[in-house]
């Protein structure tokens, strides 16, 4: 990807490359000095904070009913005053702690990783550690945000410039070569304006075309840090303002998956497309995120099974942000697109990894929902992150009734269960 | 950063919680950190929407009387001090707090407070009885639309028959006690912490 750029701007890139490996390892090794004064500090943030045990609804009501009753169980009448107790308890304890809303917002750090923004309970421990800070803050804003803002742009801007110039090329092997090869290159250059430090594993299991590729999503960097190591087909919404220019230039040289704001809604128009585009092998794999929106990176949320349902085969894949060194997760309702690509640019870097997973396809009599479900599973599995049936959508939208009324009917179960009982003997 | 340095908790008041509610600094910071967070409008204090808001709460049956237990008498806001004297109830027994000076005042987490916070999840209009409706609206919290009213009025009834023994047809206090004389009152109402 480097060979079109001019030999000037190869030096540059690789003193720049240079000097950031020296400066990333210089802070590392100061994070790291840092990371052991406050070791021996309590703990900022302690992963879990009660013991939850993950009994049934069932067993635990008739336990409680067991330890206070002195009659024979079969002769139990079929309410307890104490059955409240299990309602009760569970209600506390997901106050105390629960496995959804932490998902949207940023993970908290064992360690302080002198990043201001990862600082929740910011005490002053000593002046060596706001020195290390101070000279940190002045590191990253001095001299590595402007550098990688001016990647940025320089990414950006050919990115737009070069698939334009390519799309008026006639369809074809030619252009699609060129294509690819500018698509590449440009995001290897935003990946540098992030100091992305990734590690691809697998890629031998790379999507290939007529697949569909899905990922666990973060960030929108997630698209960026694909992007550069394969060539996808992307799916989306057609943004107005500086994205929409990207987009509509991009499908200039490649066919990209571009829906109208009011197309979104038609579920079967999406499906449609989306099957054409697999169909035809000569396009390149899509790209998609079935989570819908941006989890913390500390688990996988319900996958839409929309993806699912086309027939394709699937090509999972796991991506692991490292948050000691920046944290990727955008949270979208504390901080708009600008913000947020402004924090990610002064962050130390951007380590993560990612897993190319081997192809899956849904399996005889399986349903769309139940092959979503497993390839959940196997990402949460190969990423470390905890796998979770709750929709994404709970960030912004309250939870269905359905999962209320499935426990009141177990509970109704337990009530009526034993009158029938009665009745037979 | 600048609006969570003012809502930082502040050593004495960790001491005075600890004194009140019995839980140890670590729990207390934790705790702090976890009503920070379910505090979307950030002016120290959490209202019915913040715990709402909650989907595993959303979807316990008993979930708004729950809630209610936060707030107290005709109030919508509840403060740090007031959320952690609620949690305090579900406080673990420990050993130890047993052989305490005997004239101190009870800790919110004694069996009989335990008992205090279930009797008041029927309770609703806090007259210290359960009525024959009070009952029937928790249970039909509880099973949702799954009972007939008949069935669900017949079991209410026994539950009254069973419990009231001065004939007032409904439960005080008292009585719900001697009737969960047996349970493990101790164990069911408590949640362990992990440090």
């Amino acid at each position: 990807s480097q060979n079109f750029l001019p030999f000037i701007l190869k030096q540059k890139l690789k003193m720049n490359n240079l000097l950031l490996f020296f400066m990333f390892s210089w802070a590392t090794l100061r994070i790291e000095r840092g990371m052991s004064i406050i070791d021996s500090m309590p703990l900022w943030a302690a992963p879990a904070i009660i013991a939850r045990e993950p009994t049934s609804l069932e067993e635990e009501i008739k336990e409680i009913r067991r330890s206070g009753s002195n009659k024979d169980l079969d002769a139990a009448p079929e309410f307890e005053m104490s059955d409240i107790f299990y309602f009760a308890r569970r209600g506390v304890e997901s106050i105390m702690d629960d496995e959804v809303t932490k998902r949207f917002s940023a993970e908290e750090l064992e360690s302080w990783n002198l990043l201001t923004r990862s600082n929740y309970n910011f005490h002053y421990i000593s002046l060596r550690l706001t020195v290390l800070w101070g000279l940190g803050l002045l590191i990253r804003y001095g001299f590595l945000l402007p550098l990688r803002v001016t990647l940025a742009f320089t990414g950006v801007g050919l990115l737009v410039f070069l698939t334009s110039v390519v799309g008026l090329l006639p369809n074809g092997r030619m252009k699609n070569f060129l294509s690819e090869k500018v698509h590449l290159m440009c995001y290897r250059i935003c990946v540098r304006a992030l100091t992305a430090i990734i590690t691809y594993h697998d890629s031998e299991n790379k999507p290939k075309n007529g697949g569909i590729c899905v990922a666990n999503h973060t960030s929108p960097i997630d698209v960026i840090i694909l992007a550069s190591d394969g060539c996808y087909a992307m799916v989306g919404q057609i943004h107005g303002g500086l994205m929409g220019v990207i987009q509509r230039s991009m499908v200039k040289a490649c066919p990209h998956v571009w829906f109208e704001r009011s197309e979104v809604k038609d579920r079967h128009l999406v499906a449609k497309r989306l099957s054409d585009h697999v169909e035809d092998k000569s396009k390149l794999p899509i790209l998609i995120f079935p989570e819908g929106t941006c989890i913390n990176n500390t688990s996988v949320m319900m996958f839409k099974k929309g993806s699912f349902e086309i027939g394709a085969t699937v090509y999972p894949v796991a991506i692991k942000y490292d948050p000691r060194f920046g944290d990727a997760f955008w949270n979208s309702s504390k901080f708009g697109m600008v913000n947020y690509l402004l924090r990610m640019m002064s962050s130390w870097a951007i380590v993560c990894s990612v897993w190319y997973l081997p192809p899956m396809s849904r399996e005889e009599g399986e349903d769309a929902v139940q092959f979503a479900n497993r390839v959940k599973a196997a990402i949460a599995r190969q990423g470390g992150l905890v796998d979770l049936l709750w929709d994404g959508g709970l960030k912004r939208g309250k939870v269905k009734d359905t999962f209320k009324e499935e426990q009141q009917k177990l509970y109704s179960k337990m009530l009526v269960g034993t009158q029938e009982d009665r009745s037979r003997s | 950063m600048g609006s969570r340095a003012s809502t930082l908790l502040r050593e004495e008041e960790i001491e005075e919680i600890k004194k009140e509610t019995g839980f140890s600094h670590s729990q207390i910071t934790r705790l702090y950190s976890r009503f920070t967070s379910l505090d979307k409008g950030e002016n120290g204090t959490l209202s019915r929407e913040d715990f709402q808001r909650i989907p595993e709460l959303a979807i316990n049956p008993l979930g708004d009387r729950i809630i209610n237990a936060f707030f107290p008498e005709g109030e919508d806001q509840v403060n740090f001090r007031g959320f952690m004297r609620t949690l305090a109830h579900f406080r673990p027994i420990e050993d130890n707090e047993k052989s305490k000076n005997p004239t101190a005042s009870e800790p919110l987490n004694s069996r009989t407070n335990k008992l205090l916070f279930a009797f008041r999840l029927y309770d609703l209009d806090r007259d210290d009885k359960i009525s024959r409706d009070e009952l029937l609206q928790v249970l039909r919290m509880m099973v949702g639309v799954n009972i007939s009213d008949e069935q669900l009025g017949s079991i209410a009834d026994r539950t009254i028959q069973e419990a009231d023994t001065n004939g007032d047809n409904s439960i005080s206090f008292n009585e719900f006690i001697k009737v969960l004389e047996k349970v493990d009152v101790e164990q069911k109402m408590s949640i362990r912490f992990l440090h």
